[in-house]
């Protein structure tokens, strides 16, 4: 197994103030990791970093094998958001297709034209969308699709190059139980048969506490890592957040994380 | 002039077409249109509407201030919309589409001040320019009288140009446009893009107040945009709609400004806002069939 990213005694001050700093750890290939962490700890600057749009301000950071910024085409990105707006009028699939090449000058030439590099780039668009299940809504305006279908289309657009690592910002926030559940296990199921790494900024834990190879906890301007048996602990939680919590077994043997602050409460 | 309006189209098209300024006023128009359609298209798509708006405001002091120094108002009306999209773009929050996703929101508050500034120097310029007065109206609402020959091919060259930058930054646009965060994480330079954008946008709104007059480019900016946005929710294809309906609505306002005796703008500005009631409709009207169908 090789790192996918690499962390050494990494830094990053936003606004001149140091958000966290000593940061190391290691995220290795395949591997499903999950970032947790109260609120404004810098989650979604660990993230940043990582892709490069967040300097560091000291220590080192590999990603890919290759400096943060250098190797974006190979990491699929879903930020941190609201839905879409109601009244975009897109459809899913143009969505998903600006994954592809929403970054190149000029236009798609239209249909026959664009020849076979166009036929390819359509079939590639369909993979997707079928893989993350999405085909029956994937030509409706985005705006229009519910948040959970929302956010498959968008997973389909993160995945569409092929990516060694994908960087999911609170992607099962704002989904009801249900989705939560269906999305994670559609990231679970990426992870693992496309081996695509998986980092994971979560506000709840718990859909995703089954799949987890490692976890990452953020807080007091430093990190801890490990897998999920060894960090999610009544005590080292209660540690991290500073208030009580408590994990639980439930009757499947699954671990239940109890008490943690803000699960469902407002989010930046 | 005296033109009457007959029951024979042909004969109400030729007797249209024998004027000089007429087939100037068409050719302007549809060089305009094209350009408001195209560019238009994104605008509705990034809500920047209001920075549209006030660009095409901006043109008014320009073009007043033009008159009353004695040079072209051509250069006024280019000289002031590009450098308010230039000054747009430089204010904190000004030039961006909104942070959200699809675009929503702009800082309307920075916005709304350049353009209140630009009507008060725009009447400031008039009066300025004592006997000027009387073509007050043609800069707020247009003419198709007045479109000069050399005019045409300043609007050639000046749509030529905004369509061929259009064209080369128009998927990255898009994309910027409808997710700015994943956008940018993919390597797309968004403030550049926006910037460059605005400038269009400038742009056509200097082209287009030559001839709908500065309060009315609105018209041809967002209601084309708009209609075939509810027509379809394919972008390139939106995009050739949306230039195609501004094309329509303009032949059509020139047509009926021809043989009435009122403004251009004003038969512009309604036949678009007619479309998109139509296309509204339209719309409206394919979601409750489709749900009738839904829970048959
Ligand atoms: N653009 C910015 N300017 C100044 N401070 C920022 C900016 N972005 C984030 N921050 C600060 O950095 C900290 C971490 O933010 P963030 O990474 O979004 O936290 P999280 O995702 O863990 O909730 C917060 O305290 C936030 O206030
Ligand atoms: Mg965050």
């Amino acid at each position: 197994m090789s790192a996918v990213l690499e962390l050494d005694r990494a830094a990053v001050a936003v606004a001149g103030r140091t958000i966290w700093s000593g940061v190391s750890l290691q995220v290795q290939a395949g591997e499903f990791v999950a970032i947790l962490g109260p609120n404004g700890v810098g989650k979604s600057t660990l993230l940043k970093a990582v892709l490069g749009l967040t300097p560091l301000s000291g220590g080192a950071m590999t990603v890919l094998g290759d400096r943060p910024g250098h190797v974006n085409g190979r990491i699929g990105y879903l930020p941190q958001r609201r839905a879409f707006d109601p009244n975009t009028r897109v459809r899913g699939v143009d969505i998903v297709r600006l994954g592809l090449d929403g970054d190149r000058w000029g236009v798609p030439l239209p249909g026959r034209l664009a020849g076979s590099a166009g036929r390819r780039a359509r079939e590639r668009v369909e993979e997707v969308i079928a893989l993350v299940g999405a085909g029956a809504y994937a030509g409706r305006p985005i705006g229009q699709c519910s948040g959970g279908e929302q956010q498959r289309l968008l997973i389909a657009q993160a995945l569409i190059r092929g990516p060694e690592l994908l960087v999911l910002d609170e992607p099962l926030d704002s989904l009801d139980v249900t989705n939560q559940a269906s999305v994670s296990a559609l990231i679970r199921d990426v992870c693992r048969s496309q081996n695509v790494a998986v980092l994971l900024v979560a506000h709840d834990v718990n859909p995703i506490l089954p799949y987890l190879d490692q976890v990452i906890y953020l807080a007091h301007g430093g990190a801890v890592m490990g897998p999920p048996e060894e960090v999610i602990t009544a005590d080292t939680l209660t540690m991290l957040y500073g208030t009580p919590i408590d994990v639980l077994r439930d009757r499947a043997g699954r671990l239940v994380v109890v008490g943690q602050p803000d699960a469902h409460a407002e989010h930046r | 002039m005296s033109v009457d309006l007959t029951w024979d189209l042909v004969a109400d098209v030729r007797q249209l077409l024998s004027y000089h300024f007429m087939l100037n006023a068409l050719r302007a128009g549809t060089i305009v249109a094209v350009v408001c359609g195209a560019i238009g298209y994104f605008m509705v798509l990034r809500r920047q509407s209001f920075v549209g708006h006030t660009l095409a405001v901006i043109g008014f002091p320009g073009a007043a201030g033009a008159i009353w120094l004695g040079v072209s108002s051509g250069f006024g009306y280019y000289g002031f919309c590009i450098a308010g999209a230039l000054v747009i773009a430089a204010l904190p929050g000004g030039g961006r589409a909104g942070s959200g996703l699809g675009g929503a929101g702009e800082e309307s508050a920075v916005v709304g001040t350049v353009q209140g500034f630009a009507l008060a120097c725009g009447f400031l310029f008039v009066s300025l320019y004592k006997g000027f007065l009387s073509g007050l109206n043609n800069l707020l609402f247009g003419t198709i009288t007045g479109v000069a020959d050399h005019q045409v091919i300043t609007l050639l060259i000046a749509g030529v140009l905004c369509l061929a930058v259009l064209v080369a930054i128009a998927r990255p646009l898009l994309f910027v446009s409808v997710d700015p965060d994943v956008a940018r994480a993919s390597g797309v330079p968004v403030r550049l893009v926006g910037t460059v954008y605005l400038v269009l946008l400038g742009t056509a709104a200097a082209g287009a107040s030559q001839i709908t007059g500065s309060l009315l480019v609105f018209a041809l900016l967002v209601a084309p945009a708009a209609t075939a946005s509810r027509l379809t929710a394919r972008p390139y294809l939106g995009l050739g709609l949306s230039v195609l309906i501004a094309v329509l609505v303009t032949w059509l306002g020139e047509a009926f400004a021809f043989f009435s005796p009122y403004p251009i703008g004003f038969w512009v500005t309604t036949l678009a806002f007619g479309a998109y009631l139509l296309a509204t409709g339209y719309g409206l009207l394919r979601e409750r069939l489709g749900r009738r169908l839904v829970t048959a």
